[in-house]
């Protein structure tokens, strides 16, 4: 007897728990390979999985096994011109092994040390994000309650057939029939006392037109026994769900990139790769954080993401531009009361003149009283020039929400970032 | 015999043309008397067959990281093309289940039919190991009961503490068998039922055996009392346990002193699936032998009757010669000798030996030559594991097909020597050397709990016999610190050469032992 099952459509990764818990447990091993990698990667390659390799003996799972030495005898397929009595130079590296010597080493292009696998992409993005987290974001926006979440509300009476409370409605139904049944059952338990009462007397004393109404009696009280529903449409109770308003946390990046002719172009991928970071970061992990991006030389300009990430553009450099666009597009379209405000910057630090002392006073008066957090990466291996200095004078007023790093050289993009948006704990 | 019509051509199948060649390969297997559980054929995706293998084809398991570890490689391999996915894993239950690649072509599918479905499900339900050691028709159930029960335990005590429980035993599942007791098939249910029990009834038996107030002065008992207080005679003399034990993973669920009832019900739940597995470790040359001489044989039949037609017929062939394979030990394909190869050449050789014997056939086996070569094949796979049956029926044609010859490596010399060759003098030693090399005694080492310091200082002593002076490799440590873990108490390993000790092991590392 035989018969085929079709499984394909069945569910696939059967093996997504087991996969997880090796990766768990050999963390620490991963993580190190995934920075590697996301140092190495260029712009365009931060989306796909990742190799790894962890030497073999880490992850071994040990048995009971023959050690090399002692004397064994191996048989083996193939003999071309040995002869009985022949003998043979040990293979190199061998006296051990399995098989016949020749056959131990690897011929798997990788050597058998390393276990090498590949983590998904999902997988990898894990790992490069693990542990990040948007500082002192606040539930704002209380009172304009737009986002709503189906909760449970106990049952009710009325309902879809789909939400049915099987054993909610099974429970009224048995009540409504002893509630139903009850009286009925007393009246028929009477009738059959009287009966039997009325058959047990004398046969000269017993009265026929009694027991025959008795009897119907009886009959009748059984049938509407009977006749009691099981299951009534008036018992079917239903799983109630009412939408409660959801408090939302509505947040903004607003991602800051000088792209002046002082930028060299190696400077600008460093920037450009710190802003994919940040974008990856905040797409994978808050669906609800909107992204603007400003770029600036001279002059300032919103920009959409393809155009942030991949033109090209020249010329001097006025920092304060971007600051003031930010701080227009802020007015205009993100109310602080209910948005949760960030900035991310990067710069090699040059700058118009007079313009830093301006880029203070704005960021003082107009921007960090408004803002949950505001980052600045500086992209340059020389001295620091006035900007810096001045928004050291920032950081010094707003410690807990002003953080500056200094990035050199492509290498550094990632523990920056790491560094800059690392979970703190309840610092609020 | 009328030649028929082709059921299909071309590479593409559907669910009726399998249909038809199951029913037809059912037909010519009946014939040939092989008696088989009901087939389940499911037909799964290339991801699915990934995960099947990191299962080790257990359609269900309990949470593991080595599954896990065992996936990526599977996965890596198959990614970089390394390797082709089997196309074929099948269930020794019942009903017997096996696995279609929806990516095969159709001469795969009826390939694989034939090799698993009749090959292999035949073997299961024949040989008398399987018939010993494993229950066909309870398996899948009791994987359904260990899953569920070793998830409940995540739950109670944390994914953490089962995994170092799990990882201790899985190094000891090679020694968790009773070779020569018959295990009682159980049912999932009943299992459950049991495992309650058995918590309450083993703990009992436990604290018995470690109870720390002293018996009664030694030689003082009664011999008729003796057994109230005292039912195992831990308290007189002697060492414990009184016999060597070779089942290391009984020895600890019915010994360890420290070890929780839920923990020892999972050491038992690893070795009753250590248990199942170890006919197939057995037995690797027959069943893959016993499966591929079948699917050539039916092949060739359906082939004769016109079922299939020649372009099928050769991609067959094709892929048969692919997997009976045999690379000379000089080649850089060359990783051992091929189940598949070594099988199917001495099964096919026990039919010719019946149909066509030679003088020399005549000589080496009398009983086989000439007799019916259906009943021989048969009487050959159920009586005989690998070790026995290339004892028993590996002719000298084979040796000469396959140019066998023997190699003795002994480091106390210097070269090592080609001690038999395929040759009239060679063929004895060459078979009883190879038989010895798929004997598990041979191919594992022999480790035994020689004794449980019971009255002391509760140490654990093993013994490992070394066989003709060969050492145990270096994993020992991390398998004694396993050990240990589950033991509690100071492990000790000894390895015995002609009864005397020539090596020792501890864990902890003495050194540690002074540090405390």
């Amino acid at each position: 007897m035989t018969y085929f099952i079709d499984r394909r459509a069945n569910a696939k990764h059967k093996s997504a728990v087991n996969r997880q818990r090796f990766l768990d447990r050999y963390r620490t091993h991963i993580k190190r390979s995934v920075e590697e990698a996301v140092n190495r990667r260029s712009i365009t390659d931060m989306e796909r999985g990742e190799k790894v390799s962890i030497p073999a003996r880490d992850i071994s799972e040990p048995v009971f096994q023959h050690g090399p030495g002692g004397k064994r005898a191996i048989i083996a397929p193939g003999n071309k011109e040995f002869v009985e009595g022949d003998r043979l130079r040990r293979p190199v590296g061998g006296g051990g092994g399995d098989g016949a010597g020749e056959g131990g080493a690897s011929n798997q292009g990788e050597g058998m040390d390393e276990f090498a696998f590949t983590l998904s992409r999902e997988e990898f993005l894990d790992f490069v994000f693990e542990g990040l987290e948007l500082p002192h974001l606040e539930r704002k926006n209380l009172v304009d309650l737009d986002e709503v979440r189906p909760v449970r509300a106990g049952v009710s009476r009325h309902g879809v057939p789909a939400r049915i409370n099987i054993v909610r409605s099974m429970r009224e139904a048995q009540a409504r029939r002893i509630a139903m049944r009850a009286p009925i059952r007393r009246a028929l338990r009477e009738a059959t006392e009287a009966l039997a009462e009325e058959e047990g007397k004398d046969p000269v004393l017993r009265h026929p037109a009694r027991i025959a109404e008795l009897k119907a009696e009886i009959e009748r009280l059984e049938k509407r026994l009977e006749a009691v529903p099981f299951i009534d449409t008036y018992d079917l109770r239903y799983n109630n769900l009412v939408d409660q308003p959801q408090p939302s946390s509505k947040a903004v990046m607003f991602c800051v990139m000088d792209v002046s002719g002082s930028m060299t172009q190696a400077h600008k991928d460093i920037a450009k790769r710190f802003f994919l970071l940040l974008y990856l970061f905040l797409e994978r992990n808050y669906q609800k954080v909107e992204l603007v991006f400003v770029r600036h030389h001279t002059a300032a300009k919103e920009v959409d993401e393809e155009e942030f990430f991949y033109s090209r553009e020249t010329g001097g450099t006025i920092v304060s531009s971007a600051l003031t666009l930010v701080d227009q597009i802020i007015e205009a379209r993100y109310p602080p009361g209910q948005w949760n405000l960030y900035v991310a910057q990067a710069s090699d630090g040059d700058n118009w003149d007079d313009d830093s002392i301006t880029c203070r006073e704005l960021l003082v008066e107009r921007l960090m009283p408004r803002l949950q957090y505001f980052t600045y990466v500086e992209i340059t291996p020389h001295a620091h020039q006035a900007l810096w200095e001045e928004y050291e004078r920032v950081e010094a007023e707003y410690a807990e929400r002003f953080a500056m790093r200094q990035i050199v050289e492509a290498g550094d993009i990632y523990p920056v970032f790491r560094e800059l948006f690392k979970r703190r704990i309840a610092s609020t | 015999m009328t030649r028929r019509k082709p059921i299909a051509t071309g590479s593409d199948w559907n669910f009726e043309i399998l249909d038809a060649f199951e029913e037809e390969i059912a037909r010519l297997a009946d014939e040939y008397r092989l008696d088989t559980y009901p087939n389940q054929i499911e037909v799964i995706t290339t991801e699915q067959m990934m995960d099947a293998y990191a299962s080790v084809g257990m359609p269900v398991g309990y949470h593991h990281w080595s599954f896990g570890k065992q996936f990526l490689a599977v996965e890596q391999a198959y990614r970089r093309g390394q390797m082709g996915l089997a196309y074929e894993l099948v269930i020794n239950s019942d009903p017997c289940i096996a696995y279609l690649m929806e990516e095969n072509t159709l001469m795969m599918q009826v390939l694989v039919m034939a090799h698993a479905c009749y090959g292999h499900n035949s073997f299961f339900k024949g040989n008398y190991l399987f018939r010993t050691w494993t229950d066909a028709s309870s398996i899948v159930d009791y994987l359904v009961f260990a899953r569920k029960y070793i998830s409940e335990c995540e739950e109670r005590h944390g994914v953490a503490a089962v995994e170092q429980l799990l990882d201790a035993c899985h190094a000891l599942q090679n020694y968790g068998v009773d070779r020569y007791k018959r295990p009682s098939p159980v049912s999932a249910a009943e299992e459950a039922r049991r495992q309650k029990e058995r918590e309450l009834h083993l703990q009992a038996q436990v604290n018995t055996l470690w109870r720390t107030i002293p018996g009664r002065p030694h030689g003082d008992a009664l011999p008729g009392m003796a057994d109230e207080e005292d039912p195992l005679g831990l308290h007189g003399g002697g060492r414990y346990p009184p016999e060597p034990q070779e089942n290391l993973l009984y020895f600890i669920e019915k010994n360890a002193p420290l070890l929780a009832p839920w923990q020892r019900e999972v050491v038992r739940i690893v070795r009753k699936l250590a248990q199942y597995f170890y006919p197939q470790r057995q037995t690797q040359v027959m069943n893959e032998g016993w499966a591929t001489f079948w699917h050539y044989t039916l092949m060739n039949r359906l082939f004769d009757e016109g079922l299939v037609d020649e372009g099928l017929m050769l991609e067959f062939l094709q892929s048969h010669t692919a997997v009976v394979n045999q690379p000379a030990f000089d080649s850089p394909y060359f990783s051992g000798i091929n189940p598949y190869a070594l099988g199917f050449a001495m099964f096919g050789d026990i039919r010719r030996i019946c149909q066509d014997p030679t003088e020399e056939d005549r000589e080496w086996f009398p009983d086989t030559a000439g007799s019916d070569w259906l009943e021989a094949v048969h009487f050959a796979m159920k009586n005989f594991k690998d070790e026995s049956f290339i004892q028993q029926f590996l002719s000298p044609k084979v040796i000469r097909d396959l140019k066998l010859f023997m190699v003795v490596d002994d480091d106390q010399e210097e070269m090592l020597e080609v001690a038999a060759i395929h040759d009239e003098r060679g063929y004895r030693r060459i078979r009883e050397s190879l038989a010895t090399q798929y004997a598990l005694a041979v191919r594992e080492p022999n480790v035994q709990v020689y004794s449980a310091d019971i009255r002391g200082d509760r140490s654990l002593t093993l013994r490992h016999v070394q066989d003709s002076r060969r050492p145990l490799a270096r994993s020992v440590y991390p398998v004694i610190r396993h050990l240990h873990q589950l033991w509690g108490f100071p492990v000790r390993l000894e390895s015995v050469q002609n009864e005397e000790v020539v090596r020792r092991y501890h864990w902890p590392l003495p050194e540690e032992e002074r540090r405390d």
